[in-house]
């Protein structure tokens, strides 16, 4: 995968089967201290400890029409390709911490990506989840959360495409602008 | 930068409108989301329908993210519900979905090309 925001895609549709009502993600990226770090955090059934020490390895899947899941070693090979770390807690009915940190400037680090079309398609999601979003550059700071927004929607659906074009949107422009006001 | 005034506006346009969108009536695409549908490209697909039913302002059209069917060699995986017929197409990219939208469901023709199978559910 070409893009951090694919990765994160992937790791977010395991927190909506794992029956999540709430997912965060908060990335914060310190050009100062070379960091790039990710974490995700979902409030879903968790993992066991037998399940947790499973979890990287490639041959482990919990669906059944492959004997094949990459999503989290896809993710684990991609930080440690750019001399990161990466870190799975997990509690039972209380939810799973994803942490992941790159090096900042490493060149086998994939860029970001559009994350708004990530955050789109966890949205339109046919169970639904809360989203919240934190996106630290270095002190500047941007946050997107589905709560806000349903205070301001009333009863319109959430799956209301203008909705969500708006939604993508504002967090392109979010981001850009964070990025902007540091350069 | 788009501003929670635009929302609301949008909130209240999205009021006067009759919407009608229950589960089994109209059109509805599904995308392939799991690993395999994504490293091959999917988002940028499921961004194309999006953005199509945005831009059409169509109600009876929706697009939902799903697993993986198993067939990860053939991703992304696109499957178009009217009714009782369900059409599944494979190797779909941004091109192709354009296609799927423009011929088969605003044009009710499927692309032939890049169907994997055509059955009754």
């Amino acid at each position: 995968m070409n893009e951090l925001s694919l990765h994160i895609l992937d790791i977010c549709q395991n927190s909506i089967k794992a029956n999540s009502t709430l997912i965060e993600i908060i990335i914060t990226e310190d050009t100062y201290h070379n960091l790039f770090e990710i974490i995700i955090k979902d409030n879903g059934c968790g993992m066991s400890d037998k399940t947790l020490s499973e979890v990287a390895d490639p041959f482990f899947t919990t669906r059944t029409t492959r004997k094949i899941g990459l999503g989290v070693s896809l993710f684990k090979m991609a930080a440690e390709m750019c001399n990161g770390t990466f870190k799975v807690d997990s509690i039972v009915n209380k939810g799973t911490v994803i942490s992941v940190i790159f090096e900042h400037n490493h060149i086998d680090r994939a860029p970001l990506g559009d994350i708004g079309e990530t955050l789109m398609i966890l949205i339109l999601n046919e169970r639904e989840v809360d989203v919240y979003y934190e996106h630290i550059f270095n002190n500047e700071k941007y946050i997107f959360d589905t709560r806000e927004i349903k205070k301001v929607l009333d009863d319109i659906p959430f799956t209301d495409y203008s909705v969500i074009m708006w939604i993508k949107d504002n967090i392109k422009n979010g981001i850009k602008n964070l990025q902007k006001e540091v350069t | 930068m788009k501003s929670l005034d635009d929302l609301k506006k949008i909130r209240d346009a999205s009021q006067s409108k009759v919407t009608m969108r229950g589960k089994n009536d109209g059109t509805r695409i599904l995308v392939g989301m799991a690993t395999c549908g994504i490293s091959a490209g999917a988002r940028p697909v499921m961004n194309v329908f999006v953005e199509e039913i945005a831009k059409r302002d169509l109600n009876t059209v929706t697009v939902t993210p799903v697993g993986c069917i198993g067939e990860c060699a053939i991703e992304p995986i696109v499957e178009v519900l009217q009714g009782e017929n369900r059409t599944t197409y494979c190797r779909v990219d941004e091109e192709v979905a354009k296609r799927i939208f423009n011929e088969h469901v605003i044009g009710g023709k499927i692309v032939n090309d890049y169907v994997i199978g055509k059955y009754r559910l």
